[in-house]
């Protein structure tokens, strides 16, 4: 039996800050999504919401507050939250419903209006959550993360601070070619170098932008998008939603430790390369096959991760990598062709959906200026708080 | 006025001076440590599990990497509004017989200009906030790079 699902539809709003409710963002995009699929809103028995969470708890339950929006009709409703992850666990729930044969079409739609500045938790005194914590007792913000990320890899790698800026040089030249993207300016080396320091050794510029955005995808079967009359629909052919193996020796946020290894070894993978690992797996395929990477770029310095946890190339081979083009427009695996986190910024709900919505335009080939060509086989990496893996393969 | 010392967080650390260590937890049956302290169950996949045991860490390590912070944290981070925004540094730390990292603000004075990965720090005690209303001094753990005084 084939484990793959049809993307038929695709859909965005604009990311930005514009100061509007999520909810419109959301239905905006499934709105379009939906137009993209050919498809009526009432055609669809299942939705899947990617949680937005306020306050501490899901405050607008995403599945129930989009189909509302959209007009009570019926259909089933699942929400998730998975932080970052979200988008991925929804498209996973939507998979799953269509593969048990339990729905022929569901939305999957996830959107965000993020406060301006620091991510931060919820308000009252609550010394039991990790994420509470690490913000009570040290200060450690999210870019504080990212800056001991950096500066290990200039430590162990020989990372230089210019990697970091061609990076996002790179996704900024990506971002100007795509209408959804928040920022669509190009960025030179010399302007990130002058911005401002905000977690040594990463400046503003390397570091992305918390944003409005909204994300949706219509999912069927195969069978469904056949008898659409889609031919060769794209297919999601593997969802990696994996968690860490102890013990996790990888400071991650939001721990102030990590797991000890005095009783364990290791695991031969790192959390973030047992993401990818996994989808590998389940897709059948290698990073050899890959014709587009979408990763999770929260700073310059952890795309250049990413490629090695993707196996792109060797361990401490990322900045290598960059500097060769390999990952630019034109090279042997262009990655974050939509601009990425640099162009976009964080809509948190929405980004994993996003992410797939650009593979699917890229491997349909109707992705402009930004299209790579012959584009096959794309892979999406993300990583949500609290130990969600987040990667999906699609493929045409 | 006088303030009162008390921990910013209870059960994480104790002792004053050379004296002071971080707590954590040791599994009596498979010997994984935790910290922060984990008193409920051991989380080591391999193990069945056995009573959860209180014992002081390493009181010195390696730096695995470190950072700062230049913007003032938000909320619950707790800091004064009025008074301008002093940076401050943020090491994560290897234990090599505990075999786990972990993070902690830097000493006052110590900036990322004078650490390196690799370079041996200790643990020191420090404080994270005054409380004027309360007369309470909330400690907190420092790292600081050894052989540097107070
Ligand atoms: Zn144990």
């Amino acid at each position: 039996m084939t484990k793959d699902v049809a993307v038929l539809g695709a859909g965005m709003h604009p990311w930005g800050k514009w100061g509007r409710g999520f909810v419109e963002y959301g239905t905006a995009a499934a709105r379009a999504a939906l137009m993209d699929a050919g498809l009526d809103w009432r055609d669809v028995r299942s939705v899947v919401g990617a949680d937005t969470v306020r306050g501490g708890y899901p405050g607008h339950v995403a599945g129930a507050t989009f189909a509302k929006a959209l007009g009570w009709q019926g259909a089933t409703v699942t929400s998730v939250y998975a932080a970052c992850a979200s988008g991925a666990q929804a498209v996973a729930a939507a998979r799953a419903q269509i593969l048990a044969g339990l729905a022929d079409v569901v939305l999957v739609v996830g959107a965000d209006a993020a406060p301006k500045g620091f991510f931060r938790p919820a308000g009252g005194d609550r010394p039991d959550d990790p994420d509470w914590l690490r913000f009570r007792l040290l200060g450690a913000t999210n870019p504080a993360y990212f800056g001991l990320y950096a500066r290990r890899r200039m430590a162990v790698h020989g990372d230089t601070l210019e990697d970091f800026a061609l990076v996002k040089v790179k996704n900024a030249a990506l971002g100007v070619l795509n209408p959804y993207a928040r920022y669509r300016k190009r960025v030179t080396a010399e302007e990130v170098a002058a911005s401002a320091v905000v977690a040594d050794p990463l400046r503003l510029l390397d570091i992305c932008a918390t944003s409005d955005g909204g994300a949706a995808l219509v999912l069927s079967s195969v069978d469904f998008a056949h008898r659409h009359g889609v031919a060769r629909p794209v297919r999601i052919r593997a969802v990696s939603t994996v968690t860490p193996r102890f013990p996790n020796t990888v400071p991650d946020l939001p721990d102030i430790a990590t797991d000890s290894a005095v009783a364990a070894a290791p695991p031969a993978r790192t959390f973030r390369a047992s993401i990818a690992g996994a989808a590998y797996e389940e897709a059948g395929i290698g990073p050899e096959d890959l014709s587009v990477a979408e990763v999770y770029d929260l700073s310059t310095a952890l795309e250049l991760q990413w490629y090695e946890d993707l196996g792109l190339c060797g361990e401490g081979e990322g900045a290598k990598l960059l500097r060769e083009g390999a990952t630019a427009p034109g090279g042997r695996i262009p990655v974050n062709t939509s601009g990425g986190l640099a162009s976009f910024g964080e809509a948190v709900p929405a980004q994993a959906i996003a992410q797939v919505c650009e593979l699917t335009w890229q491997l349909r080939g109707v992705a402009g200026d930004r299209q790579v060509a012959g584009a096959r086989v794309g892979i999406t990496a993300n990583q949500g708080l609290f130990g969600h893996g987040s990667s999906v393969v699609a493929v045409r | 006025m006088s303030y009162t010392r008390k921990p910013a967080i209870t059960g994480w650390f104790t002792g004053e001076g050379d004296g002071f260590r971080l707590l954590g937890t040791r599994c009596t049956a498979c010997a994984s440590v935790f910290f922060p302290r984990e008193d409920v169950h051991c989380r080591n996949p391999h193990c069945a599990g056995g009573p959860l045991k209180e014992i002081p860490l390493s009181r010195k390590g390696r730096i695995w990497s470190y950072t700062d912070s230049r913007y003032r944290p938000p909320s619950p981070y707790v800091s004064d509004p009025e008074l301008p925004w002093e940076p401050y540094a943020l090491i994560a730390v290897e234990l090599e017989a505990e075999r786990i990292v972990v993070l902690g603000q830097a000493a006052p004075g110590v900036t990322v200009a004078d650490l390196t990965v690799g370079m041996e720090v200790e643990v020191v005690p420090g404080v994270l906030h005054e409380d004027e209303d309360t007369g309470t001094t909330w400690t907190i753990w420092h790292w600081r790079p050894t052989g540097v005084a107070a």
